[in-house]
């Protein structure tokens, strides 16, 4: 197969013309997938035809999703409800059912009760019942995020502002909030208390533990001056270093990047609601207007597998169209 | 001595009244007065505010109104002055400019968006 990259996960991470012609074909309706350091992809019609590209022996595999924006209704996307819908339904047709979700943030355009209540309601028809979130800073923008803990943290046993762990077939997730209490001229955050309770709550894993850990804003900086990123950040992934492997899931940026660093492998996910400009490429972040018969391929949703003795998991984004 | 405290007392007590109504929300005063409506404009756009530092006079009333497709809010350094709620595209939040002094504030939502108040006398 000619479309791939092969690079060492342990050394020198993704060759970057190979990396930015992916990037190329996830804005095009493509697969593609990091499995074991070797990135590979695939068309969405060779997918449907043979439903291969996806790893059939996992032990475990769940679903992300991210910046939903109910609410939103501008021209990059008249119908946000009805791109997520669509979302589900691809949730829905896969052969094999994720055991769980990951929705990473901006459930809602403005915090508002009428926002969660459609997105809870259109959830309803998705097969995965179980779901674990994190806040984006569209969700907290009255109460400092009163409501959504009351809405969507109440079964993890959260936190200070709602940061909280879990296993899941010997994988160690950690969702953690960087969306709260944020300074002026700053960006995202995570803060002391939750560090804190970082160190504290890695302390007893072995470092064969696989780790993924989830957040709205990318744990990496990504753009800084577009507030992508998260100011102490490296503290966190500090205490997560001498794990031999780390996956870190983060929405907020609307499109599909990718870096990896030592055994830490970052990934934002794709919007269901609009696509953002590429970092630097528009006068701000907002979004982004592109043809309507283009949209769908600029949404989509990520898919993560884990399997028992690979070190890497496999990370595959699929475009809505 | 009991009358020095109780000065003391008085005084403080001033201090904070008037820590917290240096600013006060447009909606809690009745009247603005014939410097107030209409200027002192600041435009929100592509994740910024314009003007980005705004000079005004102790009872001037200041507009934000947000022209972009994202909500933004305005959110007092230091809690100086009542916050905005989440501003979706082309809502407005007003305030009238209390104390002079120089006042910082910025979007709780971006908050690399920021901006200054000056207020005069």
């Amino acid at each position: 197969m000619s479309n791939y990259i092969s690079h060492d996960h342990e050394h020198d991470g993704i060759d970057r013309r190979g990396f930015l012609k992916c990037m190329a074909w996830a804005g095009t309706g493509v697969l593609w997938t990091i499995s074991g350091g070797v990135l590979v992809s695939k068309t969405l019609a060779e997918v449907a035809k043979t439903g291969s590209s996806l790893p059939t022996a996992t032990d475990l595999s769940f679903l992300q999703i991210s910046d939903s924006h109910i609410g939103f209704n501008k021209a990059a996307n008249k119908d946000v409800t009805e791109t997520f819908k669509i979302a589900l339904d691809r949730i829905n047709a896969m052969p094999t059912p994720p055991s769980f979700l990951i929705h990473t943030g901006d459930i809602s355009q403005l915090s508002k009760p009428e926002e969660f209540d459609t997105f809870d309601q259109i959830l309803k028809s998705c097969r995965t019942k179980d779901v674990f979130y994190v806040p984006g800073e569209h969700d907290v923008i009255n109460d400092g995020g009163k409501m959504y803990r009351e809405r969507y943290l109440k079964n993890v046993q959260g936190k200070g502002s709602g940061w909280y762990s879990f296993n899941k077939n010997g994988v160690h997730f950690i969702g953690l909030v960087n969306v709260l209490d944020l300074q002026a001229g700053g960006l995202g955050q995570l803060g002391d208390d939750q560090l804190e309770w970082l160190e504290d709550d890695v302390k007893g894993l072995g470092a064969d533990t696989p780790i993924v850990v989830f957040a709205h804003i990318p744990l990496w900086s990504v753009y800084p001056k577009w507030g992508w990123g998260t100011s102490d950040s490296e503290r966190a992934l500090g205490y997560l270093k001498r794990f031999g492997s780390v996956t870190v899931l983060n929405g907020h940026i609307h499109q599909v990047l990718q870096k990896v660093e030592g055994n830490v492998t970052f990934h934002t996910a794709m919007s269901t609601a609009f696509p953002q400009a590429a970092p630097g490429d528009a006068p701000s972040p907002g979004p982004l207007n592109v043809p309507a018969e283009k949209l769908r391929s600029m949404l989509g949703l990520t898919s993560v597998q884990y399997k028992q003795g690979k070190t890497a998991l496999a990370v595959v984004d699929s475009t809505l169209s | 001595m009991n009358t020095f405290i109780s000065k003391i007392k008085i005084a403080a007590l001033l201090c904070g009244i008037s820590g917290f109504s240096v600013l006060a929300l447009a909606g809690e005063m009745k009247d603005t007065g014939t410097s107030g409506a209409g200027q002192n404009k600041i435009e929100i756009k592509d994740f910024a505010f314009n003007p980005q530092t705004i000079t005004v006079k102790s009872g001037d009333k200041i507009t934000w109104i947000n022209r972009d497709e994202e909500p933004h809010t305005v959110v007092s350094v230091g809690k100086k002055f009542q916050r905005s709620s989440g501003l979706d595209t082309d809502q407005e939040f007003s305030i009238i400019a209390g104390a002079p002094g120089t006042y910082e504030y910025f979007c709780s939502v971006h908050p690399k968006m920021t901006g200054t108040i000056v207020v005069k006398k």
